[in-house]
């Protein structure tokens, strides 16, 4: 197993999948002789030349337009957000075409795009620029969501969404492309619309995902020092939300706190706190919690930010309350 | 065949009862006749019987659920008869607390109930955990007991009592290790002691004291206000001779065991129901547009509880002898007392009488219990000067007021009836021919 980081994870993805099928190509603002904003694409231009990574203008609903179009016509396109952000300008594209030509034609279209994306805040990019609208995007059948947590979630997942047939939006965190972690040797899937159990404990669920996961797994660790085993759910698919892991944790442990970067209100955890209520109500033994994004556009001062976006401490204290 | 038991519909004007009680649980044999469970009302707590005769197959509610009328509560059939797995029905407990406080022991006195649960503990024991008791002081909130879903269903499912849990969640929730050291017994060495009620300090002088309305009362308040608003009322007062009737009591009694004496009120009762025999438009029900004429002359005897009253029904009176109107009252008090009695003892009254006798009352009116045509309400049977031909001499006089329904009769056939009581009351040997 080596041990790599997200970028690289990310990167091996694509690069394996564009080997395997030619269909594979890349479009998005700066992917190609810059190598990505993020440098996910470093070398590629080099590699495979201009007709499989486009440097597009800058104009979202074109990229976005243009892969589905690609898509439609048998290409396999893998269109580069900048940052999340842009995708409200492609917005009709992302929701209103891509999830739903396959249902609307009667299955003559498939749209297998997979739309990367880089969310998230904390870099002080100003609240235009840091958001975390994942949530928006769960909220259409027909467009799934993925959002790993992991470099070995990110390398898995990622070549699965290539491989699917369905329009995919791939979020990948601004704050996370250092993050080292182990990756099998050699090819390997992981299935979309899996929820996975990343920490076992039997005191307490938490249930998030992206950035939070990392953010919880720290949680843990400083609670396990007090005896609180925590045990950690990543659902790593927003769409199809993959309840089955949550609730056997949840039925086991009877108590959650719900994490995630993007905003409380009609969140992630919203939605899983409902399903929970739904599907575990004779289980719970205390109210969920969700700790979440403070309900104001992100600050650009640093400080401001890092009190805005939701930190170890805050789930740390969460937990304990739940526990009470 | 498993027979479904239905909530019955214990008064006219039930929509729901709560389920007290389980006197039987899940597994043991019951016979058709048997008391089930106990179940309280707008006016008691009754007793309800088996319509079946097997093994009491599943209950379908929690003790303190509130159930409305016809709603399935129990499975009876055969012991290895496959039965519909009906989903355990949760009715939401509205006041489980409060019950205690003032449900479904409501006409007990504190002292009885303290004693009862004493008693009941032990022999509960075996089939009900009971589960240790908050030992707070505070006042009892209104509402269902905090408690989170996982504890509620540990206790559903375990037989535990949540509002004898107490809970060490915030705010005093009871959480699922609550239910489970209840379960496990960790705090039972805690013993009977611990069942006693918190006492209830009286305020300082001065500040007022706001009482909520049991069940009972609110039935009684909502019953009268009726009768008053609705039933014109007119009142006729007569004096009775009582002294033959004094003097025969004395010698029926001389024969009869302490435990079986035959008060004045048992003449009266007797007394009246001849006399309604007679007067088939007082033993009547005021319906709109006619008036039913009872078949059956079935006397209410009034009687003080706790907290409120309630008229306990003879049947049949005019038919029955004394002596056993004298028992049958005897027994439906005693159970009134106790906050138990069955359907039957409290319902179907054509005739009601209030006697005051015992509290030393010259005169009063009654009010109307709907929807009866008339009451009568008795005075005490007391030695008197009396005029006899001219001279001063003691006598035995009481004195009774009848309160009619205008709508079905009128002044002077509720004078009449009152003579013909008096036909009874002055020459009680006319009640034994």
């Amino acid at each position: 197993m080596a041990k790599i980081t997200m970028r690289e994870a990310i990167s091996q993805a694509i690069m394996e999948e564009m080997d395997r099928d030619p269909a594979v190509f890349i479009l998005g603002e700066e992917v190609g002789v810059w190598g990505g904003t993020y440098a996910v694409t470093k070398g590629f231009y080099d590699k495979y030349g201009p007709d499989r990574i486009k440097d597009t203008p800058i104009a979202e609903n074109a990229i976005i337009g243009a892969a589905i179009g690609a898509a439609m016509v048998g290409q396999r396109p893998i269109a580069e957000l900048m940052t999340i952000n842009f995708a409200f300008s492609a917005m009709d594209y992302i929701v209103n075409q891509a999830p739903k030509l396959h249902y609307m034609f009667g299955g003559q279209f498939q749209v297998p795009m997979v739309i990367r994306a880089v969310g998230g805040g904390g870099r002080q990019l100003g609240a235009t620029h840091s958001q975390t609208p994942d949530a928006i995007f769960a909220h259409f059948p027909g467009l799934k969501v993925v959002s790993p947590g992991t470099p070995e979630d990110a390398k898995g997942l990622l070549k699965s969404a290539i491989r699917s047939n369905d329009p995919i939006l791939f979020i990948e965190h601004a704050t996370m492309y250092q993050v080292r972690g182990e990756v099998p040797d050699g090819e390997y899937l992981i299935p979309i619309g899996k929820s996975k159990v990343q920490r076992e404990g039997k005191d307490i669920t938490i249930v998030t995902y992206s950035k939070g996961l990392e953010l919880s797994m720290k949680a843990a660790d400083e609670l396990t020092k007090e005896g609180i085993e925590v045990e950690v759910v990543d659902l790593r698919t927003l769409r199809p939300l993959d309840m089955e892991p949550v609730l056997e944790s949840f039925k086991k442990t009877n108590r959650a706190v719900l994490v995630e970067e993007g905003w409380k209100s009609y969140g992630v955890g919203s939605e899983v706190a409902s399903r929970i209520y739904e599907e575990a109500f004779d289980y719970v033994d205390a109210p969920i919690i969700r700790i979440a994004q403070k309900e104001v556009p992100l600050p650009y001062n640093r400080a401001l930010e890092q009190a805005a976006l939701p930190q170890v401490p805050d789930i740390v204290a969460a937990v304990k309350e739940v526990l009470k | 065949m498993a027979e479904t038991i239905s909530m019955p519909k214990l008064g006219f004007d039930m929509a729901e009862g709560t389920l007290v009680r389980w006197v039987k649980n899940e597994g043991e044999n019951v016979n058709k006749g048997d008391v089930l469970a106990e179940i309280e009302t707008d006016k008691a707590t009754v007793e309800v019987e088996s319509s079946a005769s097997g093994v009491v197959r599943k209950l379908l509610v929690e003790e303190g659920s509130v159930v409305p009328i016809g709603e399935p509560i129990a499975i009876v059939g055969s012991a290895d008869e496959k039965i519909d797995d009906a989903p355990t029905k949760v009715v939401e407990p509205k006041t489980e607390k409060k019950t205690d406080e003032q449900g479904g022991v409501e006409l007990k006195t504190e002292k009885e109930e303290r004693s009862e649960t004493k008693e009941e503990k032990p022999a509960s024991q075996s089939q009900a955990v009971t589960a240790p008791v908050a030992q707070t002081e505070e006042p009892v909130e209104e509402g269902p007991v905090k408690a989170s879903p996982l504890a509620k269903k540990v206790a559903r499912d375990n037989k535990v009592d949540l509002a004898r849990v107490q809970g060490t969640g915030p705010g005093g929730r009871v959480v699922r290790k609550d239910v489970e050291a209840a379960l496990s017994g960790k705090t039972t060495d805690r013993g009977p002691q611990t069942m006693a009620p918190p006492t209830v300090s009286r305020p300082p002088s001065g500040e007022d004291e706001t009482i909520q309305l049991t069940k009972l009362r609110q039935a009684i308040a909502r019953r009268m206000t009726e009768s008053t608003t609705s039933v014109p009322h007119f009142y006729v007062t007569h004096e009775y001779k009582m002294d033959a009737l004094m003097a025969m009591r004395k010698q029926a009694n001389d024969f009869l065991p302490d435990n079986e004496k035959i008060s004045v009120n048992d003449f009266i009762i007797k007394a009246v129901a001849l006399a309604l025999r007679e007067f088939p438009n007082l033993n009547a029900s005021f319906a709109g547009d006619k008036v039913i004429r009872h078949g059956a002359v079935n006397v209410g005897i009034a009687v003080a509880v706790e907290g409120g009253l309630l008229t306990v029904v003879n049947r049949n009176t005019d038919q029955q002898s004394l002596r056993f109107i004298s028992a049958d009252v005897k027994r439906m008090v005693a159970g009134a007392r106790e906050g138990k009695v069955k359907p039957d003892d409290i319902q179907g009254s054509t005739f009601s009488i209030s006697n005051m006798g015992m509290f030393d009352v010259e005169n009063f009116a009654a009010i109307i219990n709907p929807p009866e045509a008339g009451i009568l309400a008795v005075g005490s049977a007391r030695e008197v000067p009396v005029v006899e031909n001219g001279e001063v001499k003691v006598g035995w006089r009481m004195k009774a007021t009848i309160s009619v329904d205008h709508r079905v009769s009128d002044g002077a056939e509720a004078a009449r009836f009152m003579q013909k009581l008096a036909e009874f009351l002055e020459n009680p040997v006319r009640m034994l021919v």
